[in-house]
C-alpha cells in the first residue's frame, strides 16, 4: 500500500507539476508565436536553446541549473540580491529547473499547432477590425486549442516524470522537494521493493492514461520531437 | 484638393521578380473591377489598399481620409481601416457560427451602426437559415454570401472583392452572381471587384482598370475602357462592349423590347421587366457589322448611325473598328479586306449593324 509519505511526494509532485505548466504554458504560448510567426535570424538559436533538454541527459543539465541557481552563479547571485535566498533544495528551485526541463513539450505542440492556422484567418480578422492582441484571443486560442490541450497534459507529464533535475537541483528533502520518481528510487535503495510496486504502478498507469488520451481523444502527435 | 467622392490610389512596390506601380484616380461611387490576368498585380494592388500588405511608397486617399502617405510616414493598420474585404475563399472564422461570424466585426466597432446593416445584408444575400450553422457545414456558395454579409454588415467607406467567385464552380457563381447584381443596385458605397473573368467585367462593372505586369493600362467607364484599342482586350475572339440602357417600350406582338441608351435605342428580344428597369446590354464586337449607308433592306433591327473613332489591325486578317454610336463607344470586329474595300477612316460616319445582344442581368 501507499505510506503517507508516498502520498506526500504525489501530492508534492502534482504540485510542482500543476505550477510549472502554468508557467510553461504562461511562457511558451509567446514564445511559441513568436517562433511560429518570425522571420528573425535569432529563431534558429531560439528553437535551439527551447528544444535542448530533448536532447541533453537531465543531470547535465541539472548540473548546470545547480551551478547557475547557487550562491557563486549568476542566478544566485541575482536571488540572493533580491533577497530570495538561493534556489537549490528549494520548492521553487525544483519549480525552475522544471519548467526549463519541460518547456520543449509545451512549446513545440503549441508551434505546430499555430503553423496550422492560416495567415488568411489573421487578415480576415483585420479586416474585421480586430488588432493583433485581440486577433490572437479570439481566433488564434480557440482554433489551437487542442494544441493547447497537448501542450498541458505533455508539459505536466513530462514534469511529473522527471528524476535525473531533481536530484541535481532538488535533492531528496521530505515535503520540499522529494517528488514521486526520487521516492521510487529510495524505496528500491532500501529494497522496500512492494512500496516501490505501488508508486511505479501509479506513474505507469498516469503516462499510460494521458497518452492514450493524447492519441484517442485529441488525435494528435504527442511525441514532439524535432530530432526524429 | 480633395474630393469627397473619389479614391486616389498611387503605390509602388518592387518584390524584384514584380513591381507594382499604380497611380490611379477612381469614382467613390458603382463597382470598379480590377481586371488582369494571374500576376497582373491586381489582388497586390486590392491588398495594398487594405494595408494587408505594405506598399513602401503609397499614398491611399478614400472620401477624404489618408489612410497610407509613405512621405509622411503614415500607415493605417488594415484593424483601423472602415473597410469591407471579401476574400476569394470566403475565409469564415471554422470555430464559429454563421451567426457569430457576422457579429464578429460589428461587435469591434467603435462607432456600432447597429444590427441595420447587417439585417439589410442578411436579407439580400437570403441566408437568414444559416444562423446557426457552423461554416464547415454551408456549400462553397453559401459561405461566399455570409463573407459578403459579414463585411458588409459593419457598414463600410468602401467594399474589397478579391475574386469571390474564383474558388466556386460554374453553378455556384451563377447562384452568386444575382446577389452581386443586386448589391450593385442598393448600395450606395464604392466597391473595387478584383477578377479575370470577363464575365464579371460585363455583369458588374461601371469603372473598369486593366492592369498587366504591375501597371493599369487602362482606367475609365466600362465600355469606353473595353473599346480602347491600345488594350489587348479589344482584339479577343470574346471583346465586347457593355452598354447601360433602361426598358423604354414592349412590342408585344413582335415579341419584342426597346431599351434606351443614352444617344439612341435597341430593339431587344421581349424583356421581362417594367418600364425603366435599367438592363446591361452585351454587344459583341464579331456581332457587329459596318456599311456606309443606311441599308434600306435588311432583316437586322438595330442598325445605327455611328462615327468612327479608331482602326486597328486585329489578330488572323482582321480590323478592329472603334466606333461612337450616341454616347456610347462600340467595337466591330470584321475583316481588314471589308475595311480597306469601304475605305474606313476616323471620323467617317456609317451604320454600325447589330446581329446580337445579350441581356446581362
Amino acid at each position: 500500500m501507499l505510506t503517507t509519505a508516498d502520498l506526500d511526494t504525489l501530492l508534492l509532485t502534482c504540485k510542482i507539476a500543476g505550477i510549472a505548466t502554468a508557467l510553461m504554458l504562461l511562457i511558451g504560448t509567446p514564445l511559441a508565436w513568436w517562433l511560429t510567426r518570425t522571420s528573425s535570424s535569432l529563431k534558429g538559436i531560439i528553437n535551439t536553446l527551447v528544444a535542448l533538454p530533448l536532447v541533453l541527459p537531465p543531470s547535465v543539465l541539472g548540473f548546470y541549473l545547480l551551478v547557475m541557481m547557487g550562491p557563486a552563479g549568476p542566478v544566485g547571485k541575482l536571488t540572493v540580491w533580491l533577497g530570495l535566498g538561493t534556489l537549490p533544495f528549494t520548492f521553487a528551485g525544483l519549480v525552475v529547473a522544471s519548467v526549463l526541463y519541460s518547456l520543449p513539450f509545451v512549446v513545440q505542440p503549441l508551434q505546430a499547432s499555430f503553423a496550422g492556422i492560416s495567415e488568411q484567418a489573421l487578415e480576415a480578422a483585420a479586416t474585421l477590425r480586430a488588432s493583433p492582441l485581440d486577433t490572437f484571443f479570439s481566433v488564434v486560442m480557440p482554433l489551437a486549442k487542442p494544441g493547447f490541450l497537448s501542450a498541458a497534459i505533455l508539459g505536466f507529464a513530462h514534469t511529473v516524470g522527471e528524476f535525473g533535475v531533481v536530484l541535481m537541483v532538488g535533492g531528496n528533502i521530505p515535503d520540499k522537494t522529494r517528488v514521486v520518481s526520487v521516492q521510487i528510487y529510495n524505496h528500491v535503495e532500501a529494497l522496500e521493493y512492494s512500496e516501490a510496486h505501488w508508486l511505479a504502478g501509479c506513474l505507469l498507469l498516469f503516462s499510460f492514461s494521458v497518452l492514450l488520451v493524447l492519441y484517442t481523444v485529441l488525435k494528435t502527435q504527442p511525441v514532439a520531437h524535432p530530432l526524429k | 484638393m480633395t474630393n469627397m467622392t473619389t479614391i486616389q490610389a498611387r503605390f509602388q512596390l518592387d518584390y524584384g521578380d514584380f513591381k507594382l506601380d499604380v497611380d490611379l484616380k477612381l469614382p467613390g461611387t458603382g463597382i470598379t473591377v480590377l481586371f488582369g490576368h494571374s500576376g497582373s498585380g491586381k489582388t497586390t494592388l486590392l491588398r495594398c489598399i487594405a494595408g494587408l500588405q505594405r506598399a513602401p511608397q503609397g499614398l491611399l486617399e478614400i472620401n477624404g481620409h489618408v489612410w497610407q502617405d509613405s512621405e509622411r510616414g503614415l500607415f493605417l493598420p488594415t484593424y483601423k481601416r472602415p473597410l469591407g474585404y471579401v476574400f476569394q475563399e470566403a475565409n469564415l472564422f471554422p470555430h464559429l457560427t454563421v451567426r457569430d461570424n457576422l457579429h464578429y466585426g460589428l461587435k469591434r466597432i467603435k462607432q456600432n451602426p447597429g444590427t441595420v446593416k447587417l439585417e439589410q445584408a442578411v436579407k439580400l444575400l437570403g441566408i437568414g437559415h444559416l444562423m446557426e450553422r457552423m461554416p464547415e457545414r454551408l456549400s462553397g456558395g453559401e459561405r461566399q454570401r455570409v463573407a459578403i454579409a459579414r463585411a458588409l454588415a459593419l457598414n463600410p467607406e468602401i467594399l474589397l472583392m478579391d475574386e469571390p467567385l474564383a474558388s466556386l464552380d460554374f453553378k455556384r457563381k451563377q447562384e452568386i452572381l444575382p446577389f452581386l447584381s443586386r448589391l450593385h443596385q442598393q448600395l450606395d458605397i464604392p466597391v473595387l471587384y478584383v477578377t479575370h473573368s470577363q464575365q464579371e467585367v460585363a455583369q458588374l462593372a461601371d469603372t473598369l482598370v486593366i492592369l498587366e505586369d504591375g501597371r493599369a493600362l487602362a482606367s475609365g467607364p466600362l465600355s469606353d475602357t473595353q473599346s480602347r484599342l491600345d488594350v489587348p482586350l479589344a482584339q479577343d475572339r470574346e471583346a465586347a462592349t457593355v452598354w447601360q440602357a433602361t426598358v423604354a417600350e414592349h412590342e408585344a406582338d413582335y415579341h419584342l423590347t426597346r431599351v434606351a441608351f443614352a444617344g439612341g435605342s435597341l430593339s431587344l428580344p421581349a424583356v421581362d421587366a417594367e418600364i425603366s428597369t435599367p438592363l446591361r446590354v452585351q454587344i459583341y464586337a464579331r456581332d457587329v457589322s459596318i456599311a456606309l449607308e443606311a441599308p434600306t433592306a435588311t432583316s437586322i433591327l438595330n442598325v445605327l448611325p455611328a462615327t468612327i473613332t479608331g482602326i486597328a489591325d486585329g489578330r488572323d486578317g482582321q480590323a478592329v473598328v472603334q466606333a461612337q454610336v450616341g454616347n456610347q463607344a462600340l467595337l466591330a470586329h470584321i475583316t481588314r479586306k471589308s475595311a480597306l474595300m469601304l475605305g474606313l477612316q476616323i471620323g467617317m460616319a456609317v451604320y454600325v449593324q447589330i446581329k446580337g445582344t445579350s441581356i446581362l442581368n
